[in-house]
């Protein structure tokens, strides 16, 4: 199959209705209106539902109606919205409903901009919303990689029966690039026999619910949710190295900011520095194990972000103290520049002592 | 042998109610329940229940059921019904969760024409977390946060949920009833069945409001509540059918 042109908020659209993905309840914000626009035509199309909700707040709400009843559904926003969306989202982990949410990301805090961000990590990773939890956390960087990871996205919520993240930033969303879709497939969808979609039949009611008034049952489901998260975080960790072999100097960064960090990666290797990346494609679970066994052989890290520094956390808690790790980064939509990375991994040659 | 002439409808479950001596919300959910036995649906029933003293309604109700964060019931049922277009979807709601915090949800599952019946039980207090003031509390009546009885300058004035929402083009029947003697209770059951029919017709978005008592929070005995409820909510809140489908009328 060719490819064709397709921009990354419409990609997410495509992916997820090449996914099973037949409903989609969503609020109007920029910069990831290009989604709604193109399933409100989509979804018509193919017999499923496009719904435009009066608030974000509804958004999940309608997402947490349509996933108890058994469908493959997903909402869509950007910050701000992601915020008023906390509360659902808690609500869909304590009664472990599956559904995909995307995050276009944009600048912060308060209605900050409409430029891309990555601002949203601590969001997204470490449970946003009230009480323990964790969401599983997609991070493409190519509109490429958001049809690829799509499926991925559904299955995963799917099989765990969690809400999963897809997490982009306002380039992601806009950009343009060369696609291949591949063959609309058959989507295999594992039966839901936990919905509550009417007994018919079935003699005993389904009950979606997150609330346990009782103490004790309401730690046993804490425990019950962090058994699976400890499941997802040995089984489901993703990543990309780029130039990893013999790297001293190792880059971490994800999305848009890890395509510049690639494009810095190969001039210091011009320049004869030992440069790599390791890119995390989940956020949660992070992949600490790849990170860790590099800081054996690394002479120090460099996390670069479009933030204040949210991923380096994770970063230096998988070093653990083996090697030195610095950060760089933008904020407040502004976009790192190639050759501002690569001027950081300049001043790192000698073992990253910038004092 | 004796010949039964009253029994637990099929739709409740013969879990004990935890609501508390006197509260109507028991009847109502006899009512609602009686209905969807008599339209024989309860194998192709989803309710919703809210946040506040029903919060525990889906252990009542014999149907599959969800559980809605605050006043966003009405977004549920919309997720649930767009999903499962052919089945029966009810919001069972307080004041505070549906005329409060969930106004917005409400005003545009109704305005959207969502296909569910709401269920709206008005008692104008708010009971779960001890006796607050509500939207519906009305002016000079007494709750823990108007200790001094409500007051127009400072807290402004009850919210007529009926009245707002029957202005609206996609709400096809809405109605306000009472359960405060047996009367009006088989006339609530009336208006519950119709705003099932409705649904079930397909003719859009039903809402029920119920004047309900609250013993507890009004801090008066059952029959002196029932009282209270004729003589000061109804002057407040008249009974009657606001909307209603031309082809059930």
């Amino acid at each position: 199959m060719s490819k064709i042109l397709m921009k990354g908020n419409e990609a997410i659209g495509e992916g997820a209705i090449r996914a099973g993905c037949r409903h989609f309840f969503g609020y109007p914000i920029t910069p990831q209106s290009e989604l709604p626009h193109y399933l409100a035509k989509r979804m018509p199309e193919i017999g499923g539902v496009f719904l435009q909700a009066e608030s974000e707040v509804s958004a999940i709400n309608m997402v947490y109606g349509a996933a108890g009843a058994g469908m493959r559904v997903m909402t869509s926003s950007s910050s701000p919205g992601l915020s008023l969306m906390q509360e659902g989202i808690s609500y869909l982990v304590g009664a472990e409903l599956p559904c995909v949410i995307v995050n276009i990301m944009r600048g912060g805090p308060g209605l900050g901009n409409i430029a891309p961000a990555q601002s949203d990590y601590f969001q997204s990773t470490k449970g946003g919303g009230h009480g323990d939890y964790k969401l599983i956390t997609l991070a493409p960087e190519s509109v490429q990689e958001i049809i690829d990871l799509m499926a991925k996205a559904f299955d995963l919520g799917d099989q765990y029966r969690t809400p999963v993240m897809l997490l982009g930033d306002g380039i992601l969303g806009q950009m343009m690039e060369p696609v291949e879709l591949g063959e609309i497939q058959e989507v295999k969808q594992a039966a839901k026999p936990w919905a509550a979609t009417g007994m018919r039949g079935r003699g005993k009611p389904n009950i979606i619910n997150s609330l346990y008034i009782d103490p004790e049952d309401c730690e046993n489901i804490n425990k019950k949710l962090f058994a699976k998260y400890a499941q997802i975080a040995a089984k489901e960790q993703m990543w990309e190295e780029y130039q990893l072999e013999g790297a001293e100097i190792v880059l971490t960064a994800y999305g848009t900011a890890a395509r510049i960090c690639k494009s810095a990666v190969d001039k210091a290797r011009a320049k004869g520095i030992k440069a790599g990346l390791i890119r995390p494609i989940t956020l949660w679970p992070f992949p600490g194990s790849v990170i860790a066994r590099a800081a054996e052989t690394a002479k120090c890290f460099l996390t670069v972000e479009m933030s204040m520094g949210q991923m380096v956390e994770d970063v230096r808690l998988a070093v653990n103290g083996t090697c030195p790790v610095y950060f760089y980064g933008r904020t407040g939509g502004v976009v790192p520049l190639v050759s501002d990375v690569l001027a950081e991994i300049e001043k790192l040659v000698d073992g990253g002592d910038r004092e | 042998m004796m010949k039964k002439v009253f029994t637990r409808p099929k739709a409740l479950t013969d879990k004990p109610f935890h609501y508390c001596p006197g509260c109507t919300h028991g009847i109502i959910h006899r009512l609602v329940a009686e209905v969807i036995d008599e339209l024989g649906v309860a194998d192709n029933t989803v309710g919703v229940c809210p946040v506040g003293c029903s919060v525990f309604a889906y252990n009542y109700f014999n149907v599959d059921m969800f559980q809605a964060s605050h006043g966003r019931a009405p977004a549920v049922a919309t997720g649930i019904k767009r999903s499962l277009p052919d089945r029966v979807v009810f919001t069972y709601q307080g004041d505070g969760d549906l005329a409060s915090i969930g106004t917005a949800e409400i005003i545009h599952a109704a305005a959207r024409s969502e296909k569910f019946t709401t269920i709206f039980v008005n008692n104008a207090v708010y009971g779960m977390t001890g006796g607050q003031m509500a939207p519906t509390t009305l002016l000079g009546q007494k709750t823990t946060t108007t200790p001094k009885g409500r007051d127009k300058e400072q807290a402004g004035f009850p919210v007529k949920v009926a009245e707002m929402l029957s202005t609206l083009d996609g709400a096809a029947y809405v109605a306000r009833v009472s359960v405060h003697n047996p009367t009006h209770v088989n006339k609530a059951k009336k208006a519950i069945k119709k705003a099932f029919e409705v649904q079930i017709s397909g003719q859009g978005f039903a809402l029920v409001e119920v004047l309900s008592t609250c013993p507890t929070n009004w801090g008066m005995p059952p029959n002196e509540a029932l009282k209270w409820l004729e003589e000061n909510m109804i002057p407040y809140y008249p009974l009657g059918i606001y909307k209603e489908p031309a082809e059930v009328k």
